[in-house]
């Protein structure tokens, strides 16, 4: 993240999100999160299955409509964009999805896969301009030419995830949310596609919201990490002040659910229980600046507790 | 620590990223690949040349055997032609001409004893008016096959588009599109074929819309479940991220991870439509008599079963393969458009 002032790209606002709203079984899969993304920053979204994280990255790319709040896109709102300019919006923010093999459509090659995105936005003049821009792609993304014949079936996981990354790309967006990208690959190939989704950001000058549940992986490539749990954002604030200085129980819960790779170290890791209490008892809690830049979901005297057991 | 034996390797280095990549396997176009997994089942591959050759006899013959011939007869000559036996002309036992009547302890040569003149042959025999029987399955298969195919055309039309239509919207549009299909499927298919019998009068175009009337309803619910389960998909998700159309999506990525399906579901309607066209005219409300239908042809033998069977087994052997081939061709399809399938 550049110092100075950084502009937003993205912002969300009081965003909520609830699924059978009204009936018994109402489920609020975003419950009053807010949070900025700001220009060329990786803003990692961790917390465990169920907590909201991929439901916010879709519905930021309008896959889902919000029930309330506003999302703002370059300053603009496009909470409810419709026709031409939700299809401008759309070449500005792609997604990253989490199972290569089910994100590919395994009935077309991987050329027209990867062109989709250039067909719809009619971004390439003739069927050879096409083919090259596809080419360009797999070039980009590590796979050679003449893997645009192919059927994604005949890819190892890797290379399927680099081909999704390839159709990301086609429309050459500002803003990607990587929706679990590696979750679903192996552990030799993790790094692979994380260093590749490094190098593009710096290249292309791209924002991602990295949504995972690794916070070691997440750690690694994000600027600042946003810890979500039951549709709430608990804690915000960059990489190393949420790792090294956790203020939520949960996600001091989360980090002690490492595995260290040191047998020693290992061994004597605690797991530090969470109490679900502190969101449950239906206190009213805001977001508060503990630390600068450091946000924590909580009322004025967690806060101050937070705050002072940081000492 | 474990002693390897260094000298059983050989270094050979790290291999360019371009090797590592590549595949092996040489690339083919969708139905280059497609017809070379058909082209491994043997039975899919003689039911498709069956068909073809079905299909290209049907239309040739429209020339060579036209409605007429197979309809008249002549009705002062009854009595000479009628239920003749199959006759090759050669003598194989049961194809010469020859008939053992039940009772009978040895079989009598009905040419002969029927004063049919010389040299007059009836290759798959007489009914009983003296048609030919090889005649009247020629021209039954034409209709039956046009009845079948188009009949199915429409099903394929109206059951694939309302069947994604009625999965994508979801929500009440899906509902309402629901229980409209439960109703129709809750009236009986013979009021609706002898209602439309009424309106258009009975004849070909009639059953087929009738076929089609009532068919589309299980293709509809099929298609409307894959659709359902196939719009959750991440590569429709990705899809509509791009900004794809509604329509597109149905096209490039819905239609065709459902082709199996649909295709099954095709080639289990065409039997379905040959069989109920059988039905309609054996209780008088399919083709009209004296036009000729594989099932129309079943129905005036039935009667004669025991004396003259020939009259059935004949269109009967035919429906039962044309409905075989297309099974085993359906299934070949099924799996030669599934690029996951193959096992190599």
């Amino acid at each position: 993240m550049t110092e100075g002032t950084p502009k937003k790209l993205v912002e969300l606002k009081d965003l909520q999100l609830y699924f059978n709203k009204g009936k018994s079984n109402e489920v609020r899969a975003i419950d009053h999160v807010s949070f900025d993304i700001y220009e060329g920053e990786v803003f990692g979204l961790v917390g465990e299955s169920g907590s909201g994280k991929t439901t916010i990255g879709r519905t930021i790319l309008k896959l889902y409509e919000p029930t309330a709040g506003d999302i703002l896109f370059e300053g603009k709102d496009v909470t409810h964009l419709k026709g031409r300019r939700l299809s401008e919006f759309r070449k500005n923010a792609q997604m990253i999805f989490q199972d290569p093999q089910a994100s590919l459509n395994g009935r077309m090659k991987v050329r027209d896969i990867i062109a989709e995105g250039i067909d719809i936005n009619k971004l390439a003049e003739s069927k050879a301009d096409r083919n090259q821009k596809v080419q360009q792609l797999l070039d980009l993304v590590g796979l050679n030419k003449d893997h645009a014949t192919r059927y994604p079936h005949e890819f190892s996981g890797g290379q399927r995830q680099r081909i999704g990354i390839a159709r990301a790309l086609a429309v050459d967006p500002k803003f990607i949310i990587a929706d679990e990208p590696i979750s679903a690959l192996d552990v030799s190939i993790q790094a692979q596609v994380v260093n590749l989704m490094k190098e593009l950001q710096q290249r292309h000058s791209l924002t991602y919201l990295f949504i995972a549940h690794d916070l070691s992986m997440v750690k690694y490539i994000s600027d600042r990490i946003g810890v979500m749990h039951w549709g709430k954002l608990l804690e915000i604030g960059s990489a190393d002040a949420v790792y090294n200085h956790p203020l939520h129980p949960y996600t001091k819960s989360l980090l002690s659910a490492i595995p260290v790779p040191d047998p020693e170290v290992e061994k004597a890791r605690q797991h530090v229980d969470y109490d679900t209490s502190v969101e449950t008892d239906g206190k009213k809690r805001d977001m508060i600046e503990v630390n600068p830049g450091h946000f924590v979901l909580a009322t004025p005297e967690e806060a101050a507790t937070y705050k002072a057991a940081q000492r | 620590m474990m002693a390897a034996n260094t000298e059983d390797f050989v270094i050979v280095g790290a291999q360019s990223s371009d090797a590592n990549e590549h595949i092996a396997k040489p690339a083919l176009s969708f139905w280059q690949d497609a017809w070379r997994r058909l082209k491994l089942n043997k039975l899919a591959v003689i039911s498709m040349w069956f068909l073809i050759f079905i299909m290209a006899f049907a239309v040739v013959s429209n020339i060579l055997v036209p409605q007429k011939a197979a309809n008249s007869f002549n009705s002062d000559k009854v009595g000479v032609y009628k239920n003749l036996p199959p006759n090759s002309g050669l003598p194989i036992p049961g194809w010469d001409g020859k008939i053992k009547a039940p009772g009978d302890n040895s079989a009598t040569d009905v040419y002969a004893s029927q004063g049919v003149p010389d040299g007059k042959k009836f290759i798959l025999g007489t009914d009983n008016i003296g048609r030919s029987v090889a005649k009247r399955v020629i021209v039954g298969l034409r209709i039956s096959l046009l009845v079948a195919i188009v009949a199915t055309l429409i099903d394929l039309l109206i059951g694939v588009a309302y069947g994604v239509f009625s999965g994508w919207k979801g929500g009440w549009i899906d509902n309402v599109m629901q229980r409209i299909i439960e109703i129709l499927s809750s009236i009986p298919n013979l009021i609706i074929v002898t209602m439309l019998g009424l309106l258009l009068g009975s004849g070909v175009l009639s059953i087929i819309l009738a076929i089609a009337m009532t068919g589309w309803l299980s293709m509809a619910r099929q298609v409307r479940n894959m659709t359902l389960s196939l719009k959750e998909r991440d590569y429709v998700l990705a899809a509509k991220s791009l900004g794809e159309s509604s329509t597109k999506i149905a096209i490039k990525h819905l239609i065709p991870n459902m082709a199996g399906t649909i295709i099954v579901q095709v080639m289990m309607t065409v039997p379905n439509a040959i069989m109920f066209e059988a039905v309609l005219s054996a209780i008088n409300l399919g083709v009209k008599p004296p036009t000729a239908s594989l099932g129309s042809l079943i129905a005036d033998a039935q009667a004669m079963l025991q004396f003259y069977p020939y009259q059935i087994l004949i269109p009967a052997v035919m429906l039962v393969l044309i409905s075989l081939a297309f099974i085993l061709l359906g299934d070949g399809l099924r799996d030669a458009f599934d690029p996951r399938a193959s096992e190599d």
